[in-house]
């Protein structure tokens, strides 16, 4: 018994290659698993991929990736992806892929903003003093958590489209923008020649601005003088285009929306599936990370915020130069966490007609060519590339803002 | 010499005390809280009574008669039909209707009690599991209630071993279908989760690398899509002729894979808790893997887990809305199909509305008892 | 044992490759019922009533195959399905039948490996507008908004339509007919198209059916008929006569309560399996085309059922009235 315990740790004297000693022999052991894995996935791969052959062949199916060269024949929801790959029914299906990917990450975008915001101001407002704030920041994270996002989704569409006005009685700020119906619809703007140098201005500003800003946080490191930048960087960024701009004598122009027989013509319209969408996934989201902020939040020790009322913070200093900043970095990992989920989920467009990637590639196109296992490969290729990267992002940041031992 | 009388105490200012008091320092404390309170009781004033009008005053309730757990209970004389419901406000007869589909959908009248009975089980777990955790085998219990209900529950719901009448899969629908979906997640996606949670930890390369992959692929895609390729491109795997893999089954497999890898990224969270030196004990006193992980590591990082393995199961009751993507009649698709009906239609708000406060109940109450569970179990832990 | 083991995998082989081939109508009568594909809820067409039964059109369709082959219109397996898998179940023998409004186009019938088997509602794709915007023809339509459904054949025709009239537009695709009503309800868009009939009843379930008229232009021919697997001629001529029985009995006005009453007219006699052996040729009972009149009904019963004008969808016969009565329906003859 002694000695096949000895063995089994590898430390038999006994060398001898006997059956026995195999089978208590732990490397042995390691690699016989491992090569049994090996071929029992191998094997289930064999098996499927042959069957998938076989199948295709069988019922017809056309296979490979030609699908993609072919017209697609039919109409997208113009949005934003319409516009940059310059969409008609007569394109190939390749750029409907392109109009859903673009469109995707325009909701990830706009969205991600939008919940870290909403999810901020509610995690605040959760452990704030005013009783009815804080009931109603409860409420609200209860309310939205424990509904499924998809009915959410068909809520807020639903309310959206019935409660703003019919394109005749549209909103109108100045008749600069309008709301309605059919979406919003902003100025368009049209650059002329000249345009560029007020881009590049505005990018000297920023620039400029951020060497201010290092400048003046040195000085506040040495000389313990605090100096505010705001004025500077706010005349950095917005002044200097717009001096550049008015030399060149406004290469910028804007096509502004008209009412149509039907509807509001030109301009650029965010059409409302693209609003309730994005709403709607945020208000969703955040409330995963107000909760991610509030424990966040209360995680910092007391100790700290009577630290920094006691040298006369006010309370705003405290939030912001205290309290946030340590609250972050327990609430951030979750956060980003959350981003990648509200990506996943903006894959319901479906329900509403957005034309995001899983609506008119996995959607449309799929339902026309009927090749899932190529669509569909492609679609989730493009959501692993999307987590992956947001998988490094959450990396960086959390080797940033680990605690840096001193 | 003067007198001092005692003075009577004055009353507290009346802004001090009561309501008032409670007012001024909850509600307006500054001028910023009183913009805040004025914003947000604005905003409830424009919520709150169209959607009370709605559902309440100018809603019809013409049941006729409703047979309420046996009592006749009347309503008013005649039942409501869909064209004299009126459109102002809801039409709740509709959803009185169509109830038995929203619950079961095409399961048989005749048979409904074998559904009733697992809805009772089902409840019955719920209380039993926090009576049960000062009891001295109550790991036991719990364990044998986990491998005992899912049988009894699909021997009763789907029939079949010569005992009961077989009810086939594509007559399950409604809350039913609801409920088979994610407790079949979350049962059969737990062992192949700790499986995961395991490989991931291991030292053997290969299985570190397969079980790696299959997580993060998994966790990176959104669940629709996964769905999508059960429902068609698994029929494509499976060996040309074989049609045994029926539509639920196919979504089945493809819920408890998707939920299997977040469950073995909650486990290894657990698993990463457990100090080194327990594996190391394990090692010392020469318990094979398999021992050291049943006996030692897995019953304390799966304690370590409860609350989140209750909080991803959660998401996962959550998520089951999606089969309605690939056609699986759910609750939530029943407001299409019963809304289809000549005689009922136009009433998807209804619908949408009443399955949004079923799940909402069912949801909101779940994660009341899993933070009390967990508060319960929590508190053995505290010496 | 090598030459055995091969034997034994070979004959495996040969039973798998039987299991296959094997002819649908013995499946079926082995298995007691008929599993027939139907949409997941189109009024009239196919849909569930309170009690769980499924009615419509295309329903009947099922039915009348069940009691044909089964005796028993009862004994069907309803298997709803998504516009994305309906062609995917059939192929792979998830059902014996499909009859789920599905258009009959040169694509799908020779390309799929499918077969259409006749033609029960001949459809076409329209437009609904509100009465309030005063418009009667679908040509005036540049520049409005239309609500449409995704994944079918009408975002093609619309496409081509658009195209070929020069008439810009906006499309607002849903993925459900009852999205795509609300959204043109609400206002969302300007105009709703979708096949004739599925614009009736989605007339029948808007607020006030009466605010919204159906344009006369028709832009596309939607044949909509039961679907089965290619390879399996017996299977394909029960389904297309029991179809093709529905409309004969019309024509000779045998309804469901009259079939009993055969009363020496050859015609008659000849529908029924009373003379002749017909029911021998597509390898049925000699009552099968009794037992479909008599739990199913004529075509006419069935139409008047589900969508006719005494229902709340109410469209006419139009088209789909016998060749006799200036429609386009028409059966070949029992003989």
């Amino acid at each position: 018994m002694k000695k096949i315990i000895l063995d089994s740790l590898g430390q038999s004297q006994h060398r001898g290659f006997n059956f026995r000693n195999l089978l208590y022999n732990n490397e042995a052991r390691a690699f016989f698993f491992q090569i049994a894995t090996l071929l029992i996935v191998i094997g289930l791969f064999y098996t499927a991929i042959g069957n998938l052959f076989e199948n295709i062949e069988a019922r017809g199916i056309h296979t490979g990736f030609s699908f993609l060269k072919n017209r697609a024949g039919f109409d997208i929801l113009p949005f934003l992806g319409n516009y940059v790959v310059d969409y008609t029914p007569e394109s190939p299906n390749l750029s409907v892929f392109y109009v859903g990917l673009i469109n995707t990450l325009v909701v990830a975008f706009i969205g991600i903003i939008l919940s870290t915001l909403i999810g901020l101001l509610i995690g605040i407002a959760r452990l704030s003093n005013n009783y009815l704030i804080s009931k109603l920041a409860g409420g609200y994270i209860e309310l939205f958590r424990n509904i499924p996002i998809l009915l959410q989704i068909l809520f807020w569409y639903n309310l959206f489209i019935n409660v703003f006005p019919h394109p005749k009685q549209s909103f109108s700020f100045f008749d600069l923008a309008f709301l309605n119906q059919r979406g919003l619809y902003l100025p368009k703007p049209i650059p002329e020649e000249g345009f560029l140098f007020v881009g590049i201005a505005f990018i000297i500003g920023i620039i400029a601005a951020y060497f201010i800003k290092k400048f003046y946080k040195k000085k506040h490191e040495l000389t313990g003088i605090h100096t505010s930048t705001w004025l500077y960087t706010a005349t950095l960024i917005i002044g200097l285009p717009i001096i550049v701009y008015l030399l060149f004598g406004s290469p910028l122009q804007f096509d502004y929306a008209i009412l149509g027989k039907f509807n509001l013509k030109g301009g650029m319209a965010v059409v409302p599936e693209f609003l309730a969408l994005t709403f709607a996934l945020s208000v969703y989201t955040a409330t995963y990370i107000a909760e991610a902020i509030r424990s966040g939040i209360e995680a910092v020790d007391k100790g700290q915020k009577e630290a920094a009322a006691a040298i006369g913070l006010t309370q705003i200093q405290s939030l912001k130069l205290i309290v946030l900043p340590q609250a972050l970095r327990v609430a951030i990992p979750p956060t980003i966490n959350q981003y990648l989920n509200l990506t996943k989920n903006s894959s319901l467009a479906t329900v509403i007609g957005y034309p995001e990637l899983m609506s008119t590639f996995g959607g449309t196109v799929l339902n026309q060519v009927g090749q899932a296992v190529e669509i569909l490969g492609m679609a989730m290729l493009v959501y692993l590339v999307i987590s992956l990267f947001i998988s490094l992002l959450l990396n960086y940041v959390n080797k940033k803002m680990a605690i840096q031992g001193r | 010499m003067s007198v001092y009388d005692q003075q009577a105490t004055r009353k507290p200012p009346i802004s001090q005390i009561g309501a008032i008091l409670w007012l001024r320092t909850n509600l307006f404390s500054s001028w910023i809280n009183t913009v805040l309170t004025a914003t947000s009781l604005y905003f409830l004033y424009l919520m709150i009574p169209p959607l009370l009008d709605w559902m309440f005053f100018n809603a019809s309730f013409s049941f006729g008669t409703i047979n309420f757990f046996g009592f006749d209970i009347k309503f008013s004389e005649e039942m409501a039909t869909n064209s004299n419901c009126g459109r102002v406000g809801a039409c709740w007869p509709y959803i009185y209707e169509k109830l038995y589909m929203y619950t079961y959908g095409f399961y048989p009248r005749t048979e409904t009690w074998r559904p009733n009975i697992v809805f009772g089980l089902t409840a019955l777990l719920f209380v039993i599991i926090p009576l049960v955790k000062n009891y001295k085998y109550k790991n036991r219990v719990i364990l044998s209630l986990i491998v005992i209900y899912p049988i009894v529950s699909y021997v009763l719901i789907s029939g079949g071993f010569g005992l009961l009448p077989v009810v086939e899969t594509h007559l399950w629908g409604g809350l039913l279908l609801t409920l088979v979906i994610a407790s079949v997640g979350i049962i059969v996606s737990f062992p192949i989760g700790v499986v995961l949670a395991l490989g991931r930890q291991s030292e053997l390369r290969v299985i570190k690398l397969f079980s790696t992959l299959f997580i993060e692929f998994v966790r990176a895609v959104p669940l629709i899509t996964i769905l999508f390729m059960a429902s068609f491109v698994l029929p494509l795997f499976l060996e040309p002729g074989n049609n045994s893999v029926d539509k639920l089954l196919r979504a089945l497999i493809g819920i408890a894979l998707f939920q299997a890898a977040y469950f073995a990224e909650v486990v290894r969270g657990g698993l990463q808790a457990i100090p080194r030196g327990q594996y190391e004990a394990a090692d010392a006193i020469g318990l094979s893997y398999f021992q050291k992980n049943a006996l030692i590591v897995l019953p304390q990082a799966l304690k370590i887990s409860i609350p989140n393995i209750v909080g991803s199961s959660i998401s996962l009751f959550k998520d089951t809305t999606l089969v309605l993507i690939i056609g699986l009649l759910d609750m939530l698709a029943m407001v299409g199909l019963t809304t289809a009906d000549p005689y009922w239609l136009g009433r998807e708000t209804e619908g949408y509305v009443f399955v949004t406060i079923v799940m909402w109940v069912m949801l909101y109450s779940m994660s009341r008892y899993s933070r009390k569970l967990e508060l319960r179990f929590n508190t053995e832990n505290t010496n | 044992m090598k030459q055995l083991l091969k034997l034994s995998a070979a004959s495996l082989l040969v039973v798998g490759a039987l299991g296959v081939q094997a002819s649908t109508l013995s499946d079926v009568q082995a298995k007691g019922h008929l599993s027939c594909g139907v949409s997941k809820g189109l009024a009239g067409f196919s849909s569930a009533d309170s009690s769980g039964t499924w009615t419509g059109i295309d329903v009947d369709v099922c039915r009348a195959v069940a009691a044909a082959t089964l005796g028993d219109a009862t004994k069907v397996k309803f298997v709803p399905l998504t516009a994305k898998e309906r062609f995917t179940a059939l192929q792979s023998g998830e059902i014996d039948m499909l009859s789920r409004n599905t258009t009959w186009t040169i694509t799908r019938d020779a390309s799929l490996g499918l077969n259409f088997a006749g033609v029960n509602y001949y459809d076409g794709q329209g437009f609904m507008v509100k009465s309030s915007l005063g418009i009667s023809s679908a040509l005036e339509l540049g520049g409005a908004a239309v609500c449409i459904q995704a994944g079918t054949t009408t975002e093609l025709n619309l496409a081509d339509w658009g195209k070929s009239n020069g008439i810009d537009y906006n499309s607002v695709v849903s993925d459900t007919n009852a999205q795509t009503l609300s959204n043109y309800e609400a206002g969302r868009c300007d105009v709703l198209t979708t096949d004739a009939s599925g614009l009736y009843s989605m007339r029948a379930g808007s607020n006030d059916p009466s605010e919204h008229v159906v344009l006369p232009e028709i832009i596309s021919k939607e044949p909509l008929g039961p679907v089965v697997r290619q390879g399996d001629d017996a299977w394909f001529n029960i389904v297309r006569w029991s179809l093709n029985a529905m409309i004969t009995a019309e024509e000779i006005g045998v309804t469901s309560a009259t079939v009993d009453d055969v009363s020496n007219n050859p015609e008659r006699e000849r529908l029924m399996g009373r003379s002749g052996s017909t029911h021998e040729y597509v390898g049925l009972n000699s009552d099968w085309t009794y037992q479909i009149i008599k739990q199913v009904g004529n075509y006419s019963e069935s139409f008047e059922r589900n969508i006719g004008l005494n229902t709340p969808i109410g469209i006419a016969r139009g088209v789909n009235a016998l060749w006799s009565d200036g429609g386009i329906l028409y059966s070949a003859p029992f003989r």
